[in-house]
């Protein structure tokens, strides 16, 4: 028989360690695709992790590549805190990246100071917009909101393909579908020097987190959004609009993830192509996740998913290894956490049936 | 009238079986984990997994039926996992199932990259090949729609008539729709709620993988990244669309294979005055379409998505 | 289809004219819808010495943490006897026959059950399917039925061979058949559970049960669903079954079904078994004796003058597909300083009176006053802002959310009000200071304001509820099932804020299906029945009987309908 007994209160350590022990228990699984593929685990490992933190190089390529999984990241905890499973996170990415472009390569002249934020609200409300609509669905015909978004991210990336062939392309690209350039007054400026692709973005992302944790954690918006995520009917009672928490939770979500298309586009590439974002949108749930949906365990959880992208990339070219090991690992790393998370409300033992019990109960 | 003559041409019709084969396949076995109480979301990888491992193992001399074997064995290992989240262990669905198809494609991926580490252009199989039905075959128009598909469209075919009566008729199903409904129901009669739950997981899962072997042993004859292509997620759609039913699965298909198949022609008419994505978005808009139509007043199983733990009233 | 057993004669006349076997049973008028079936069950001979045992726990011991769930009981079961197991929740008896049923395995002690040729074998502990197997049938209170399939599929459930086609389904549908006409069990076996009543549900329940050539049959609170003449219904189908050689326990927590089904009452008190009695010889006082630990205390309280109309309902109408959202032309007034219980088999209509009160449901015609002015349109928020108080009837469902800790659930309802927010922050300090003050005024047992109130007992989780809803000084006080589910002590301390509101000059609308707990609170009675509101009158001048035949919706043979509007 398995025993199961509900923990009364998860202590405080557990709650941090669970994640960790995760995401290390996830690494040390990824050996077996390893030694399938004819590898030492342990040489790429440590390969891994000087790929993704062996020097200011290989540590400025991991923030960068942290940088949208922060934002899609809070994007996924913000959603899934009122049990709005939003899984179209990458396509609010790109429709946030055309925000972005639509503002930023030209149409309005104007310094920094000004452009910068427009080009930020444009891609915000972009992807706001997008998730608006399942969430809006869901709260009018309760269609479910997971099968809207995951269909919605297929028709994002051809619309953003059409875009990219047709109103959007760039006609000095020698026929590559891109997009212009984001002119130089739109652009987020590096951060420690130009030689590094780290771009403020980051410091975007990090301020974007504790604004999170603070709507989160203090203010009515962020008590009605997780009150409805916990318990619907009792929040509905206590007079809370379900409908405007849910369109609440879909717009703040959606513009997080639209600028994590804005930071990539005018942090990162200067222009748009319907290949920008391996999977952010993806990964962004697993970061959620990894952070057991806390703002600010977001930044952590997306340097470490950034870190074995960045790593199994590094150990790849090493080792002529499949890179497709890091999304490997990182699926891994989300079953382990989902597990995690069942190890930290129960204690399970093996035990002869003659102990059995659950719980007080007469 | 070229918008008309499509819905004429011979080739249209066997189009549309064609297309409409994988989600039989997807939209049976997303109904079968769906009836039994378990939303399934690991469809996209096992798509994906199904369709390189059936390809894999033909490449390595099994034979096609050899492959729909494989396919069907990596689907019903992957739901196994699921299973295993889900059911014993009463996990989110949705979590679990998104982590599955993480998980597939990315195994997919991974060890065909490592099994074929240099090759540029995806290898070839000889496919199944369309079965020319004598007589039936020859006749005009319905001929070639309906009797010159390949073994698997009707394997299809057959399988949704097996669902439905096992579901309808037997022990078994009656079982499996009681689990869906009320777990407390099979347990108090001293069925396993935890057997019922992740047999139908790791069955449904497996007819899942069929669908992804039809589409590099039958449509196509080869292996390509991306391949699923989101043929998963509208199966969910269809499952919704067909309230849990399996004939209605099979109608639900058919119309999104005629859409899909009518989509591809009609591009070719008017392509000049439309870009192809246009197009290609058509059949993903259509299942939301579909799914808001149905979702409103759906008879969804009571117990989907709830996690059952024995000894818990 | 659908026949009472006890159809064939009106029930007032069995409550009236029954014979009463004993003399000593009308103390209270609660005894009386009881008293009368004694009769029938007292119809079969009663098991003496050399009736066989088809049933004994010896010694019983089960320990969760520190508290003994059932401390060395020891219960014997012969053929053909109906054995009443009382107590109160949280006396044992839960406990008592999951051990019984292999779900928990107790500490100490042994069951042994009589196998087919009546000789005692010891039933293995921890198995539910050696439970079966020994011939133990059970009907849960919350029932195990699939809703998607037909009455007879869920019979047919587990008694087939899951990997071969269906087979044998003919002879079963014989043997239930019979069984119907044997027990007086009718009910359509292929009709859609969803389709079926409370009642008809219950009774697919039972042919369930016995489907299995069932000898024990255990009925967990059967009647809590039920309206007392399908109740009366019931025990004529213990006896029945008695009858015929099963033997039956009966739990319950109420007097009156136990005198009027059972042979035997085994009294259940803190894990222990404190009285073991011949219902025939013992007396509602000395069972409620025995069940409390102490005299049971008349819970009279001091008259208040009533004063204005503070919840007025004028033919109000909600139209709903499901049966316990719809009202049919509801009119009714509950003053100022008056308490009316609202009386009625669950699922007549008492959601919708309540959702419609707390601003969740909208009527589809009619009128709501509170405090005199119009009210209709009003969603949760305002209607908390006129002075509606709500306490609602599921505290786990509607009342509280679990996750979130005593001091966010003790303003959920004031997240616009200055006192804890500005300029849609909240202000913690001022929330946590005053979820301080409301543990110490309510005695909230907990860790401290920052403690999870999943983690609460129902007691303390009750007790948080009425500290938030009584913090505004309401106006009106929508109470549904309040003490449901509590202990005693925790019971009476709702009672007493109920009554003290009502002092302050509240209205109090009490919605209950406990008839004990409306009598001793209520000024007035109303009765709703299918929709419809019947009004009652003053709850001193009326009595349970008639009470009951409102709630089975025959009110109009035995009183004329009275004005509700007065």
């Amino acid at each position: 028989m398995i025993r199961l007994e509900p923990r009364s209160q998860s202590s405080r350590w557990l709650s941090l360690m669970a994640p960790v022990l995760a995401a290390l228990f996830a690494m040390l699984l990824a050996a077996i695709p390893l030694l399938a593929a004819g590898q030492n685990p342990f040489i790429a490992y440590g390969l891994i992790v000087k790929g993704a933190f062996g020097n200011l190089f290989a540590l400025t390529e991991t923030l960068t590549r942290a940088t949208p999984l922060i934002l899609t990241g809070l994007a996924a905890a913000v959603a899934f805190r009122a049990k709005l499973w939003n899984i179209g996170l990458e396509g609010q990415l790109y429709l946030g990246a055309v925000g972005a472009v639509v503002v930023g390569t030209g149409a309005i002249d104007a310094p920094p100071a000004v452009l910068i934020p427009l080009v930020l609200i444009a891609g915000a409300a972009a992807g706001a917009l997008a998730m608006i609509g399942p969430a809006w669905l869901k709260t009018r015909f309760q269609t479910d909101e997971v099968v809207t978004t995951l269909l919605l991210n297929f028709i994002i990336l051809l619309l953003v393909q059409m875009l990219l062939e047709g109103m959007l392309k760039d006609p000095m690209a020698l026929g590559w579908p891109q997009s212009e350039p984001i002119v130089d007054e739109a652009l987020l400026p590096a951060v420690i020097s130009p030689r590094y692709r780290l771009h403020m973005g980051l410091y975007l992302a990090m301020a974007a987190s504790v604004l999170v944790f603070f709507i989160m954690r203090y203010t009515t918006f962020g008590f009605a959004l997780r009150a409805v995520g916990e318990n619907p009917a009792a929040a509905r009672h206590a007079g809370i609009s379900i409908t405007g928490a849910t369109l609440g939770a879909a717009a703040l979500s959606g513009a997080l993830a639209g600028l994590a298309g804005v930071s990539e586009v005018a942090g990162l590439k200067g222009y748009l192509t319907a290949d920008m974002s391996p999977g952010f949108g993806y990964a962004g749930i697993v970061v959620a996740m990894l952070a057991g949906l806390s703002p600010l365990g977001v930044v952590l959880a997306a340097v470490f998913v950034a870190a074995v992208f960045v790593g199994a990339d590094f150990m790849s070219r090493a080792l002529s290894v499949s890179n497709y090991l890091a999304d490997l690992m990182v699926a891994l790393a989300l079953l382990c956490v989902l597990i995690g998370g069942f190890l930290r409300r129960f204690k399970v033992s093996w035990i002869s049936a003659s102990n059995t019990a659950k719980g007080a109960n007469t | 009238m070229e918008f008309f003559d499509i819905l004429l041409s011979e080739n249209f019709w066997a189009a549309t079986l064609r297309i409409a084969t994988p989600l039989i396949f997807g939209t049976l076995g997303a109904l079968i984990c769906e009836r039994a109480g378990v939303l399934n979301l690991g469809i996209e990888g096992i798509f994906t997994v199904g369709a390189m491992a059936g390809w894999m193992a033909v490449w390595m001399g099994s034979g096609l039926w050899g492959g729909v074997l494989v396919a069907m064995l990596v689907g019903a290992l992957f739901g196994a996992l699921h299973a295993f989240l889900t059911v014993p262990l009463g996990l989110s669905q949705h979590v679990s199932g998104l982590g599955v198809t993480m998980l597939a494609t990315s195994g997919a991926y991974f060890f065909y990259r490592t099994a074929l580490p240099d090759v540029s252009s995806p290898p070839r199989i000889t496919p199944f090949q369309p079965l020319d039905i004598p007589v039936l075959s020859e006749l005009p128009f319905v001929g070639p729609a309906l009797f010159q598909q390949t073994a698997m469209t009707y394997l299809a075919i057959a399988l949704v008539i097996v669902v439905g009566w096992v579901l309808a008729r037997t022990p078994l199903g009656l079982a499996i729709r009681a689990v869906g409904d009320n777990p407390d129901a099979v347990d108090s009669q001293g069925l396993s709620v935890y057997a019922l739950r992740s047999g139908a997981v790791i069955v449904g899962s497996a007819i899942m993988a069929m669908g992804g072997a039809f589409l590099t042993l039958s449509a196509f004859n080869a292996f390509f990244f991306g391949m699923a292509g989101g043929r998963g997620w509208v199966c969910i759609a269809l499952t919704v669309f067909a309230s849990w039913q399996p004939r209605k699965a099979l109608l639900g298909a058919l119309l999104f294979g005629a859409f899909d198949a009518y989509q591809v022609r009609l591009q070719t008419e008017v392509g000049a005055f439309l870009p192809a994505q246009f197009f290609l978005m058509l059949p993903y808009i259509l299942s939301i379409v579909a799914l808001v139509v149905a979702a409103r007043g759906a008879d969804y199983p009571r117990a989907l998505l709830q996690p059952w733990f024995k000894g818990q009233r | 289809m659908h026949s009472d057993s006890n159809g064939e004669k009106p029930p007032s006349a069995s409550t009236r004219s029954g014979v009463r076997l004993k003399p000593n049973l009308q103390e209270n008028n609660g005894a009386s819808v009881g008293a009368a079936h004694v009769a029938s069950a007292g119809l079969h001979s009663l098991p003496t010495e050399n009736t066989p045992k088809l049933l004994q726990l010896q010694n019983i011991s089960k320990r969760f943490g520190d508290t003994l769930a059932n401390e060395d009981i020891s219960l014997s079961l012969h053929k053909g006897e109906v054995v009443a197991l009382l107590g109160e929740n949280g006396a044992g008896k839960t406990t008592l026959m999951s051990i019984l049923f292999g779900h928990y395995v107790a500490e100490q002690g042994t069951i042994h059950y009589a196998d087919a040729q009546g000789v005692l074998q010891l039933l293995q502990p921890g198995n539910p399917q050696a439970a079966l197997a020994a011939r133990i049938g059970m009907v849960h209170q919350h029932f195990t039925l699939a809703e998607n399939l037909t009455g007879f599929e869920n019979i047919l459930l587990g008694s087939e061979n899951l990997l071969l086609p269906a087979r044998g389904r003919a002879a079963l549908r014989a043997r239930v058949e019979a069984q119907m006409t044997e027990s007086g069990l009718q009910v359509s076996l292929d009709e859609r559970v969803s389709a079926l009543t409370v009642g008809e549900r219950q009774r697919i329940e039972i042919l369930k049960a016995l489907a299995h050539d069932t000898q024990v049959l255990v009925l967990d609170e059967p009647t809590a669903v039920l309206t007392p003449q399908e109740a009366e219904g019931l025990y004529q189908t213990v006896a029945l079954l008695a009858q015929r050689g099963l033997a039956i326990i009966f739990i319950s927590h109420k007097l009156h079904e136990v005198m009027a089904a059972s042979d035997r009452v085994v009294v259940l008190r803190h894990g222990k078994l404190v009285g073991e009695l011949t219902t025939a010889e013992a007396s509602q006082q000395q069972i409620a004796e025995l069940m409390v630990g102490r005299e049971v205390p008349p819970n009279k309280h001091e008259h208040v003058e009533r004063g204005e109309p503070v919840l007025q309902l004028s033919a109000v109408n909600v139209d709903s597909t499901q049966l316990r959202h719809r009202l049919r032309d509801v009119s009714l007034t509950v003053h100022s300083g008056e308490i009316v219980g609202v009386a009625g088999v669950s699922g007549n209509g008492q959601a919708g009176l309540a959702d419609l009160i707390s601003g969740l449901l909208q009527p589809s015609s009619g009128e709501m006053r509170i405090g005199g002015t119009p009210a209709s349109g009003a969603g949760p928020r305002q209607l908390m802002a006129r002075g509606v108080a709500r306490i609602p009837e599921d505290r786990h469902h509607q009342g509280v959310v679990a996750a979130m800790n005593i001091s966010e659930n003790l303003i959920i309802e004031s997240l616009d009000d200055p006192r804890f927010q500005r300029f849609g922050v909240v202000r913690s300090g001022a929330a946590r200071a005053h979820a301080e003050q409301q543990i110490e005024e309510y005695d909230i047992r907990c860790e401290g304001p920052d403690a999870t109130v999943g983690l609460l007992s129902g007691g303390n989780m009750q007790k948080l509820i009425l500290a938030r809803a009584l913090d505004k000084a309401p106006l009106l006080i929508l109470a549904s099932q309040p003490a449901r589910g509590l202990d005693i002590g925790a019971q009476t301390d709702v009672y007493q804020r109920l009554l003290d509101a009502r002092k302050r000059g509240a209205g109090v609308l009490l919605i209950s299906e406990d008839l004990d707990e409306l009598f001793s609170l209520a000024d007035r009675l109303v009765v709703l029945h299918e929709g419809e509101l019947i009004d009652a009158g003053d709850s001193d001048k009326v009595d349970r009987s008639s009470i009951g035949l409102m709630m089975a919706g025959q009110h109009k043979d035995v009183a004329e309908p009275q004005e509700a509007q007065r």
